[in-house]
């Protein structure tokens, strides 16, 4: 039997829902063999058109359909986890990654229909009112991803901002993008309605201005950003005051979600 | 004014309709589409853009209210910029044209009422021009009026001839703009035809659709539209005017219409006494693509008025 061909993989863009080349038609390679799609600030503006639209349906979503969204997204990571795992280097350290990985996507999962009774309150307030505080998710939130690790430094940001009811672009390592472009192939097949995740790669200080002074993103998650990074993201971030976010890779936790939250109060009268 | 021309040179006319070349024209129309305009270039085919709109609200939960905060808009688009231009028209139904003209009088936007039973036109000539001369009545200084597709389709052309030339006369000085609602016609060489039975009736402004039917407006029909109007300008020596309406949303697709035109008709219809463009929602997006030429930040609709 004749070796079959050698079926070289593009990798591609995933914005609203589907996979494509970018805008600009370069390419750059990070690691020399592959051609990396070398997203332009209109593929980003496109992600984050493409995140704004999905805002809406996805926000609105039960909790419990969320949490069942992100739930399969475990499943579909696990389904590829030989994959993953050779694309990281096949190790032990990468078996444990790619564990964590999943693990992660369960846990928030089950954070969905709990967060607002944990992090909601019912407050004391001197008058004939109900004053309920309500964690609302802050709209469109950029992540730029941490390089190291590759897929769990991504999925630790990108899980809790899912489970808020954000919808998201993601800016995936500069050096190391496969684990996160494969990621958007997971994504693509765990029932996300179209845009809600938006991934992009390319070279950071080309897309890194345009994310952060774009208006119609409410959070820059600037985990993976160097402090020089994070410097300008913060100052660009000030014309219409979004949610600069310093998180971690490390560890899961609920502040991770109500990080890209906004507490909203309301008053109700008494008796009406 | 310019009178309407004969019965028998309407004849001449349609019958000088020549079938159109749909790939020819689509193909056009596409390659003009990609033409890529920035900058300083931009800024000023954005301005001129704002000039030509004929800021629309045609609903049915249209209220005094909302088209007071539409006039509004139209005189000062963007509250925070002054060095923004008013819109040409504000284009509402017939009934609300008293509460738009008091608020426009003297302020050189018009007034365009939609009459003659909008969008169907399914009703009687003598309803059409009674509606027509009651818009007129009420300040309306534009009139868009929409054929009978019905008549037309069914080739009682002098019936939509005589139409036009009735619904012209009400509308006396008032500018009349004729919908053709090309979306129903199903033929470039039908959206032709009706344009020179438009024209050839009276039409100061022949215009695409009521926005209504899908599809509205579409770059080919228009450059069809465009290119009946300018083999009737050579026949006639009469300066009719264009209005796309209908689905045109974003600042690009409009810079695209003003390349046609430019293309098509020249620099002589580069402006809101010849050109239109009817809309809602492209106001905002111009506004936006605006400012983000002057700020280099992408925009958001959050800071821009809902109209």
């Amino acid at each position: 039997m004749p070796e079959r061909v050698d079926v070289r993989k593009t990798y591609k863009l995933f914005i609203n829902g589907e996979f494509v080349r970018s805008e600009s038609g370069r390419s750059y390679r990070p690691d020399g063999g592959i051609n990396v799609p070398r997203g332009s600030r209109k593929d980003l503006r496109d992600a984050v058109r493409a995140a704004r639209t999905a805002f809406a349906g996805w926000s609105g979503r039960t909790a419990m359909n969320r949490g069942q969204i992100l739930y399969r997204t475990a499943e579909m990571l696990d389904g590829r986890r030989e994959q993953f795992i050779a694309e990281l280097g096949g190790t032990e350290p990468a078996r444990q990654e790619v564990d964590a990985a999943i693990e992660t996507w369960v846990w928030y999962a089950g954070w969905t229909d709990k967060l607002s009774q944990v992090a909601g309150t019912v407050n004391p307030v001197a008058g004939p009112y109900f004053n309920f505080t309500i964690p609302e998710p802050s709209g469109v939130v950029g992540i730029v991803a941490p390089e190291a690790p590759p897929l769990l430094g991504l999925v630790r940001r990108l899980a809790p901002a899912l489970c808020a009811g954000n919808t998201v672009l993601v800016v995936v390592s500069e050096p190391h993008p496969l684990p996160g472009l494969t990621l958007g192939e997971v994504l693509a097949t765990s029932d996300f309605p179209a845009g809600t995740v938006n991934v992009v790669s390319g070279i950071r200080r080309e897309l890194l201005p345009w994310l952060a002074s774009h208006m119609d993103v409410n959070a820059v998650d600037v985990t993976g950003c160097t402090p020089e990074e994070t410097r300008q993201v913060e100052e660009l971030a000030a014309a219409n005051v979004k949610r600069v976010v310093h998180g971690t890779s490390n560890g899961m936790t609920p502040d991770a979600i109500t990080a890209v939250m906004e507490m909203k109060t309301v008053w109700h009268p008494i008796g009406v | 004014m310019a009178s309407t021309v004969s019965i028998s040179h309407l004849g001449t006319l349609m019958g000088g309709v020549h079938t159109v070349d749909q790939v020819g024209a689509e193909e056009r129309a596409a390659s003009l589409a990609k033409r890529s305009i920035k900058k300083s270039a931009k800024l000023w085919a954005l301005d001129l853009a704002i000039r030509c709109i004929d800021l629309t609200t045609l609903e049915g939960q249209d209220t005094p209210g909302k088209v007071a905060a539409l006039c509004a808009k139209a005189l000062r688009p963007d509250p925070s910029d002054p060095s923004i231009p008013p819109v040409a028209a504000v284009c509402i139904y017939p009934a609300l044209v008293p509460v738009a003209a008091a608020r426009l009088r003297g302020t050189g936007v018009h007034v365009a009422s939609v009459a003659t039973a909008f969008p169907s036109g399914q009703t009687f000539t003598s309803i059409k021009v009674a509606e027509t001369r009651e818009a007129v009545a009420a300040g309306a200084d534009e009139v868009d009026m929409v054929i009978d597709r019905g008549a037309f389709l069914s080739g009682n052309y002098q019936k939509v001839f005589d139409e036009i030339g009735q619904v012209k006369e009400a509308s006396g000085r008032a500018h009349l703009k004729v919908i053709l609602e090309t979306g129903e016609l199903g033929t470039y060489d039908n959206v032709r035809r009706a344009s020179v039975l438009a024209m050839a009736a009276g039409a100061d402004f022949i215009k695409t659709s009521t926005g209504k039917i899908q599809p509205a407006a579409t770059l080919p029909v228009a450059l069809v539209m465009m290119e009946a109007i300018r083999d009737f300008h050579r026949e006639t020596g009469r300066v009719v005017g264009f209005k796309p309406a209908g689905g045109i949303r974003t600042a690009k697709q409009a810079i695209a219409y003003l390349v046609v035109l430019f293309e098509t008709l020249g620099p002589g219809w580069l402006t809101p006494e010849r050109f239109r463009l009817g809309a809602s929602t492209l106001l905002n997006d111009i506004l936006m693509q605006i400012q983000r030429e002057r700020t280099g930040a992408y925009q958001s609709g959050d800071y821009f008025t809902i109209d």
